[in-house]
């Protein structure tokens, strides 16, 4: 399987703080790859380098084939882009907000009122497609959020933080189609710090202090964890936060 | 840049401004109150100064002279005065503006060619208002005495040896409405270019999706080109309605070439609207960025311009500082095309800085964004 993203030893520096240090990883087709980390571990910036918004300071990174130095431009073509925020406009209807996203990436009229029907449908908006944005719960205007991310069918999505906000039903209806999004080829990159949705991704980078401390299937970190520590089932949350420790522990931090 | 994404970013600027009842108000309504009330109520010529007449003689010669202002078409006689007291009174009340006092050997001082001193109590509260009437008093007063001194038997013979004679050219009946209306063109075109795009990035920032269209392809020269196109078609509308109504409510007639005005307006307001993005750059609030727009570009253009306060009366310091208000040219051209129908060559200079202004916008709003995106 061929690798969407790819990032090796990848350094960002703002003046004399290391947001992201030395990360390697790579993604790959199909795959659905979390970033899991407190605030301010870099999940972030990696994102934003990833997107093509951010110049790295040292290291490989490439997302679709493009390189995030050099092809920035054919990046932004290429991704799908959904924020915590749910960039909408709160005065568009539904179907203004979809077309408007089409028209930033030039899809062609016909192609879109193809997709924007299907995702209409896929997302179950089709009876609020004349509905004010800004009067949709909040349900609603994350999966109108992820229509929009949507409209230009692109390759690689990424998710920062998509299901803040938003109550458990909706949350699990959403990861079904993240996963179906994934069955279908799509790459998806995900941040989240609702441990319980890292069990939706294949693979999870629990990222702390600019570093990556473990990359594994959730499965697996969890197996390993029970292992070396000796927790009965640990939950995500509880490798989460032993790692986090074991990690100051061997730097010297307190 | 990409026409496509222009036109969409056009497309949902207009839906915006459809939905939001402010901008409507603002793009539509508001020029047309502007235009009527700078078109009825403002205005600068001074007629009907009411005045009254405190006559201690009494003579054929005082009646005359008093006529002489009742008949000038400036001046409004509200009556004759008994005593200094009702002097007083007239004046404190506000019933006269002006009242003249005319001394009791008036006549025969006249008569005997002595020199005769005619006293006017005037109203100075309103400074601008009796400085003007204070010159009619004087212009009357003179042509009366211009007349008795050549009724004068000895020197009927010899003619006056100074006669002006005056033609006022491109506003002859000196109509402040021809002057007002043609200027106002710049204050429409700012409230639609500075104070309604102001609000156009920051809306985004605040509402958030500024980080969708940073991740998106879209170049900043087509966001910025994308949301003023619609303001632009706006204030292209206001023009022509000014222009219309212009001519049918108030007989301001446009006396040069209508297209020169259109493309000339045109360079103005892409300035214009350059300065309302760029402060919706720099600023990512939308109370912060209208303050600024109202403080930096609509103020400055209303009283720095020349619109309705001469600039030559203001203070030396003040008057280098109009040279930086791109509405002062505008509205030189505006008043240029409207009333002298001036052509391009004779108006190339302040095209020529409108143009400069226009150009620096928007590499300055092309630069910030850019900076923003990174």
């Amino acid at each position: 399987m061929e690798n969407i993203i790819e990032v090796e030893n990848l350094t960002k520096n703002f003046g004399s703080f290391t947001a992201v240090n030395s990360v390697t990883f790579s993604v790959k087709k199909g795959e659905i790859f979390g970033f899991l980390g407190p605030n301010g571990a870099g999940k972030s910036t990696t994102i934003k380098i990833l997107c093509g918004l951010l110049i790295p300071t040292s290291g490989k990174a490439s997302t679709f084939g493009f390189d995030v130095y050099r092809q920035s431009e054919k990046i932004k073509e290429n991704i799908g882009y959904m924020s915590q925020k749910f960039s909408l406009y709160p005065d568009l209807t539904v179907e203004e907000n979809i077309n408007f996203y089409a028209g930033i990436y030039r899809v062609d009229p016909k192609i879109r009122n193809i997709r924007k029907n299907d995702l209409l449908k896929l997302l179950e908006l089709t009876e609020n497609r004349k509905t004010i944005a800004g009067l949709l719960p909040a349900g609603f205007k994350q999966r109108l959020a992820l229509s929009c991310a949507l409209i230009h069918d692109p390759p690689v999505i990424f998710l920062d933080e998509p299901t803040s906000g938003v109550d458990p039903v909706s949350r699990r209806n959403f990861w079904r189609l993240i996963k179906s999004f994934a069955n279908s080829g799509k790459t998806i990159f995900v941040t989240t710090h609702y441990l319980d949705e890292a069990e939706y991704c294949n693979r999870i980078s629990l990222i702390y202090d600019g570093r990556i401390i473990e990359l594994e299937s959730p499965y697996r970190i969890k197996k390993s964890y029970e292992e070396r520590f000796n927790l009965k089932n640990p939950t995500l949350e509880d490798v989460f936060i032993k790692s986090i420790e074991n990690y100051r522990a061997a730097n010297n931090e307190f | 840049m990409n026409f496509k994404r222009l036109v969409a970013i056009s497309r949902k600027e207009f839906i915006h401004i459809r939905r939001d009842t402010r901008s409507l108000l603002f793009s539509f309504l508001i020029p047309f109150v502007l235009l009527l009330l700078f078109g009825y109520a403002l205005s600068l010529d001074i007629k009907n100064i009411p005045f009254s007449v405190l006559d201690y003689n009494d003579s054929a010669a005082s009646r005359e002279f008093v006529s002489g202002f009742s008949q000038s078409g400036y001046f409004d006689l509200k009556g004759y005065l008994n005593s200094e007291a009702e002097l007083k009174n007239t004046i404190d009340s506000g019933k006269s503006l002006a009242v003249i006092v005319i001394p009791p050997d008036f006549e025969k001082n006249l008569k005997a060619s002595n020199k005769v001193t005619v006293q006017t109590i005037i109203d100075g509260t309103n400074s601008n208002k009796a400085s003007i009437a204070l010159g009619y008093i004087n212009a009357i007063s003179q042509s009366y005495s211009a007349r008795i001194f050549t009724e004068d038997k000895v020197l009927k013979e010899m003619k006056a040896p100074l006669s002006s004679e005056i033609r006022v050219w491109y506003n002859e009946k000196l109509d402040s409405r021809n002057f007002i209306i043609p200027g106002l063109i710049a204050i429409i075109m700012l409230i639609i270019a500075s104070l309604l795009t102001s609000q156009v990035i920051s809306r985004e920032w605040e509402n958030g999706t500024m980080e969708q269209l940073i991740v998106s392809p879209v170049k900043p020269i087509e966001l910025i080109f994308g949301k003023l196109l619609p303001y632009f078609i706006i204030g292209m509308i206001d023009l022509s309605v000014i222009i219309i109504l212009g001519k049918t409510l108030f007989k301001v007639y446009l006396r040069g070439n209508i297209l020169l005005l259109f493309v000339l307006s045109s360079l103005f307001m892409i300035g214009a609207l350059g300065m309302g993005i760029t402060i919706s750059i720099i600023a990512k609030s939308q109370v912060v960025s209208y303050q600024l727009a109202l403080l930096t570009s609509f103020l400055p253009s209303y009283i720095l311009s020349g619109l309705v306060f001469p600039i030559s009366s203001m203070p030396k310091i003040i008057q280098y500082i109009t040279y930086l208000v791109p509405a002062k040219y505008f509205i030189i051209i505006l008043r240029g095309i409207y009333l002298k129908a001036n052509t391009f060559f004779i108006l190339a200079m302040d095209v020529l800085y409108l143009g400069v202004f226009a150009l620096l916008m928007f590499i300055i709003a092309n630069f910030r964004l850019v900076k923003k995106l990174d």
